[in-house]
């Protein structure tokens, strides 16, 4: 039987409905899995995502762009092909993409994490034949630590830098990372304070009714800002940046998946790294594709060959995919979305620095 | 070992000296005298056992994880330390590790697991392994695979551990760094000793090596701008050895490198050279490998040869006559018994001169006995810059790489200090090359592709030629692994061989043959001079041109 998706030039491409899922290539009609830059791209005729995802992808794509909605769960058909989208996790809207035709059903991750996050609904299992996962922390040494641990840790961080009369800068992507962060903070131990590019998306995620502590904007002209006691929530681009220097002495911590390697950390060249990530650690991608009970498995972006390897000697049909969708980045550059960490082909992808 | 482990993490959070210090100070004004005895040693780098071989570990690891070996071996590639992947993929402890290790200090833990696993037989070795993995907490198990695998290196210097010990004795930090050198005993008298407020008296050890820095720019109207009068300077060759020191003192004569190893083994026949200098005499100098044919003047052997020597505990007689090695005296730094450092040099010369009175010059010429093995280092003598810099172009033709400039007055110091000693090399070769292979590298640079092989052409295919690893910005290496992923033809483990795209230039000292590399020739201290943007693959370097220079 003909494969139901297959990648081509321009994307993961449904033939059978003649539409892309999350194309790299400016296409007629883009199923989206969530707003990050390596994928939702701007200028494709139609887009359709989760509802709850709508306010993020209007950000990202511009006010002209047709976006087309439906709710997680709810079936639609799109030439034939059923079409139904499902809570992945990752970020507020973030989908699983469900494919069904002619007794074939696909499922295609996007980008996901199994711990529990306030900002975004539960990942959810979807049976399927075959499913399309991300690899990007597919080795085992990447296993999260309870989030109630790591916000033990930054509180900690926090309290200690505040008392010291010290600004605390936490480093994370603007679109999901940022939100997850101030859901998981403590708001009692000082003002939260937000980059122009986090507070868009505060406004879309509050939009959204998502529940976040109240979040303070940098004043326009402000010459200084936090007064040493606030949690600065910026882009990485924001490091050695003039635009840090309006909170006098800082610490700055970098949040992300990578932080657990000690090497990755010093690199990065910030006093304080948190394991705090969106994607799903080495357990619950394996957990998440023993759930699916797929017959097949297809790995893309991240350790994609290790992954597929690993499954195999566990009995499963698995190989990699090569696409340039790249996960959380290993990331020295400041885009919100990341840059490249590992990817299976192909050439970068365009990355969209973050506004000031 | 909690107590050391907050130490060690301590020295790896911060990259300021002073806050290094502080750490180091803590650690051992609190520390029992066993604990820190054993935390010195394995701090100042001294000898580490292997308790347990990495394959062992790699392998109990892989089992307790429920990972096959060959997921660890990608995870080690990705990580870039072996320690560190094996805590982050072993299960979380079963015993909550504060009560666990609380009673275990460092030296118990030396004692109970890394010495104990030395002698044990291999189950017994896996279960001290097995049931300590479960007791210690992750950033425990990174510290204690270091210690029982005999990796364990922090960024501190022997330096920087002499200054803290030195702060809690109330001690200058060049006493500090006399007491440390050589083999420090790892117990709990002799590191309350360390910290005496009065001298040991009679000591072996050597004193802590004066070096010098590299004169840059090294053109001349620059150098002579810099240096003043030339009639200031002392001008020597700056010979291809290892440097050592000789200390004569009481019957007694030990070779030191400047490694702070004793080198007694490695060298007898300069041992017992040297049992002829009077008692309380100090040489610091050059061990060099001179091979002396049956007719003709002796040839200088180069570096490579001295470090044959060097490692051995025990040199067969085949390889002392292969590799005969004479002491080439700089410098005296004890005459009679007295610390003569402060003297200026021009009078430490005069009695170096006295007491060693060979000189190296007619050995080379060939008018010595054969078995002459001390001798005091020329003098090149000019009257200006330019007669110096015209010597110094007769470097490479005369197997040396350079001069060094001293100045007269200056008094033998400790460490670096810049401004008396200046090493004035030669310019170095070099050649464009192409990155071939890239590994991972380890550290700061772990997950990032920075080790690469670069290859030259031989007729109208690459060869390698040298591996280098450093050169390039951090930035650079970043973009530089970016390419690597992206041109990746195949992957054999951690090796990634890329399509020939990226041209870098290499500085190198000078060729030799080589059965390693396919090309014949390996290069001599290679590094990256800079990334060559403007050029193609194409545009590299001739494997005939770097055979000439054989």
């Amino acid at each position: 039987m003909e494969d139901l998706l297959a990648v081509t030039e321009a994307g993961l491409y449904c033939a059978a409905g003649d539409f892309f899922v999350d194309p790299w290539r400016r296409v007629p009609r883009a199923v989206i899995t969530h707003a990050h830059a390596d994928h939702a791209r701007t200028g494709c005729g139609r887009y359709l995502c989760a509802a709850a995802g709508k306010p993020v992808l209007r950000i990202r794509m511009g006010s002209n762009a047709v976006i087309d909605t439906v709710r997680y769960g709810e079936p639609t058909t799109i030439n034939g092909v059923r079409v139904s989208l499902h809570p992945a996790g990752h970020v507020l809207g973030s989908a699983q993409v469900r494919l069904e035709h002619r007794g074939q059903t696909w499922v295609v991750s996007g980008d996901y994490k199994l711990e529990a996050d306030p900002t975004c609904a539960a990942f959810e299992p979807v049976p399927c034949h075959v499913f399309v996962t991300e690899s990007t922390f597919g080795l085992p040494v990447y296993r999260w630590p309870e989030p109630a641990v790591v916000a033990a840790e930054i509180n900690a961080w926090w309290r200690a830098n505040r008392d010291a009369g010290r600004t605390s800068v936490v480093l994370a992507y603007a679109l999901g990372k940022a939100q997850r962060i101030a859901a998981l903070v403590d708001p009692e131990i000082g003002p939260i304070v937000g980059h122009g590019a986090v507070m868009k998306l505060v406004e879309a995620y509050r939009a959204s009714g998502v529940r976040l502590p109240s979040i303070d904007r940098v004043p326009p002209r402000a010459r200084r800002v936090g007064g040493g006691r606030a949690l600065v929530i910026a882009p990485p681009s924001v490091l050695g940046s003039p635009w840090l220097k309006l909170f006098g002495e800082t610490s700055v911590a970098v949040c992300s998946g990578w932080m657990t390697v000690r090497g990755v950390r010093r690199r990065r060249n910030v006093e304080k790294g948190f394991v705090v990530s969106d994607h799903a650690d080495f357990p619950g991608l394996v957990a998440a594709i023993d759930a699916s009970r797929a017959e097949r498995v297809l790995v893309t972006h991240g350790f994609a060959d290790v992954l597929a390897r690993y499954l195999r000697e566990r009995g499963r049909d698995a190989k990699p995919l090569a696409t340039r969708f790249t996960g959380e980045a290993l990331g020295e550059s400041g885009d919100d979305d990341e840059s490249t960490a590992e990817y299976n082909g192909g050439e970068p992808p365009d990355t969209q620095p973050a506004p000031p | 070992m909690k107590a050391f482990t907050d130490l060690y993490w301590r020295l790896d959070a911060s990259t300021k000296t002073t806050d290094k210090l502080a750490a180091l100070r803590d650690y051992f004004a609190t520390a029992a005298p066993a604990d820190a005895a054993c935390a010195l040693a394995v701090l100042t780098g001294g000898r580490q056992l292997r308790a347990v071989s990495t394959a062992d570990l790699r392998r109990w690891a892989a089992e307790a994880a429920g990972l096959p070996l060959w997921l660890v071996e990608e995870s080690y590639a990705h990580v870039g330390d072996l320690a560190e992947t094996l805590a982050l993929l072993l299960p979380e402890p079963n015993e909550p590790s504060e009560q666990a290790s609380d009673g275990h200090g460092l030296a118990d833990v030396m004692r109970d697991t890394v010495l104990a696993l030395r002698t044990a037989d291999e189950g017994c070795k896996r279960e001290v392994v097995t049931t300590t993995w479960q007791r210690l907490a992750a950033r425990e198990r990174i510290v204690w695979h270091k210690l029982v695998t005999g990796g364990l290196r922090v960024g501190v210097s022997r330096t920087l551990v002499a200054r803290a010990l030195a702060d809690l004795a109330g001690v200058e930090p060049a006493v500090m760094a006399h007491r440390l050198m050589g083999e420090v005993a790892s117990d709990a008298a002799s590191f309350q000793r360390l910290l005496e407020p009065v001298t040991a008296a009679d000591d072996r050890r050597p004193y802590p090596f004066f070096l010098a820095s590299a004169l840059e720019p090294a053109q001349l109207p620059a150098v002579a701008a810099a240096l003043g009068a030339v009639s200031e300077w002392q001008a020597e060759w700056k010979w291809d050895g290892m440097r050592a020191q000789l200390v004569c003192r009481g019957d007694s004569v030990t070779a030191w490198s400047r490694g702070e190893e004793l080198v007694n083994e490695a060298f007898p026949e300069l041992v017992s050279a040297a049992a002829a200098l009077p008692s309380g005499t100090v040489l610091d100098g050059e061990i060099l490998a001179v091979e002396r044919p049956a007719s003709g003047p002796p040839r200088l052997l180069g570096f490579a040869a001295v470090s044959k020597r060097s490692g051995r505990r025990r040199v067969p007689r085949k390889l002392l006559a292969e590799i005969p090695c004479v002491f080439v005296a700089y410098d005296l730094l004890e005459d009679d018994g007295e610390d003569i450092r402060s003297l200026p040099l021009e009078e430490r010369r005069r009695r170096l001169e006295t007491i060693v009175p060979r000189c190296f010059a007619s050995a080379l010429e060939g008018e010595l006995p054969h078995d002459a093995t001390l001798f005091h280092s020329p003098l090149v003598s000019a009257d200006a810059w330019e007669t110096l810099a015209a010597r110094r172009a007769e470097a490479r033709s005369r197997g040396v790489e350079g001069l060094m400039l001293k100045r007269l007055t200056s008094g033998y110091g400790v460490g670096r200090t810049r401004g008396d000693w200046w090493k004035w090399k030669i310019e170095p070769l070099e050649i464009d090359a192409v990155l071939l292979y890239a590994q991972a590298g380890h550290g700061r640079r772990a997950g990032l592709h920075s080790d690469y092989t670069l290859g030259v052409w031989d007729g109208d295919r690459l060869v390698t030629i040298a591996k280098a690893y450093s050169g390039l910005t951090d930035a650079e290496i970043v973009e530089l692994d970016r390419i690597v992923r992206a041109t990746t033809l195949e992957r054999h483990g951690p090796v990634r061989i890329c399509e020939p795209t990226v041209v870098l230039q290499l500085a190198f000292e000078g060729v030799a043959a080589s059965a390693r590399h396919k090309s014949g020739v390996a290069l001599r201290f290679p590094r990256i001079v800079r990334w060559r943007r403007d050029k193609q693959p194409a545009e590299a370097g001739q494997l005939a041109d770097l055979k000439r220079m054989l």
